[in-house]
């Protein structure tokens, strides 16, 4: 009576739309928010304080956590789902007698989305805890792992773009090359 | 110049990827 796949794929475009929505939230407004509310703090400005402190630390939660659970959700969904295998679109589609393209563009989405997942705990997350003071860092530790955060968010935000593109192509086709 | 200090920069990169990544995928694939 319910489509349980139907309701993890669901959820799994929820999460997703929760982890890249705060992402763009990130590089189209904090990260200029921030660097405006620096530039005047000196002048009158109230500073950065507010939102390194209130804003900040709640969206990296609710960005980590999407981001795992989108990753989870769409992992459980190539198990389940008939026309996917885990295995076959880790592989692109490429292993069988027969090369499965659905698989080749499903894969390419699958290891975009799993290297932007691994950018979110392994880059972005430990260096904002050093950029935001929950770890201790020198000052020339943070401005290190503000980089690092920093060029990592935009390096998931431009792959961002071609993972979308093949996730939908998959039950589509490509734009490009046709 | 790195692109993705800008975010003009970061987008474009994104869409000259996804292009790039559609050639390889259609390329390995060989349809």
């Amino acid at each position: 009576m319910i489509d349980f796949d139907f309701l993890v794929r669901w959820l799994h475009i929820v999460v997703g739309v929760m982890w890249i929505g705060l992402l763009y939230f990130f590089n189209f407004v904090q990260v200029p928010a921030l660097a405006q509310a620096n530039a005047e703090a000196s002048s009158g400005g109230p500073g950065p304080a507010a939102i390194t402190k209130y804003v900040a630390p709640r969206a990296l939660f609710w960005f980590r956590y999407a981001a795992l659970v989108t990753w989870l959700t769409g992992a459980y969904y190539l198990l389940a789902a008939p026309q996917y295998s885990l295995h076959g679109v880790f592989t692109l589609g490429l292993m069988g007698e027969t090369v499965n393209f659905q698989h080749t563009l499903m894969g390419f989405g699958a290891w975009l989305g799993t290297i932007m997942l691994i950018n979110v705990w392994m880059l972005i997350w430990p260096n904002q805890k050093r950029v935001l003071g929950l770890v201790q860092a020198t000052d020339a530790e943070k401005a290190k792992a503000r980089r690092v955060a920093f060029l990592a968010s935009r390096t998931n935000t431009m792959l961002s773009i071609p993972m979308l593109m093949f996730m939908q192509a998959s039950n589509h086709k490509l734009p490009f090359f046709m | 110049m790195n692109p993705l200090d800008s975010l003009g920069g970061t987008v474009a990169a994104g869409f000259v990827l996804a292009i790039v990544l559609s050639y390889v995928a259609k390329a390995l694939a060989g349809v």
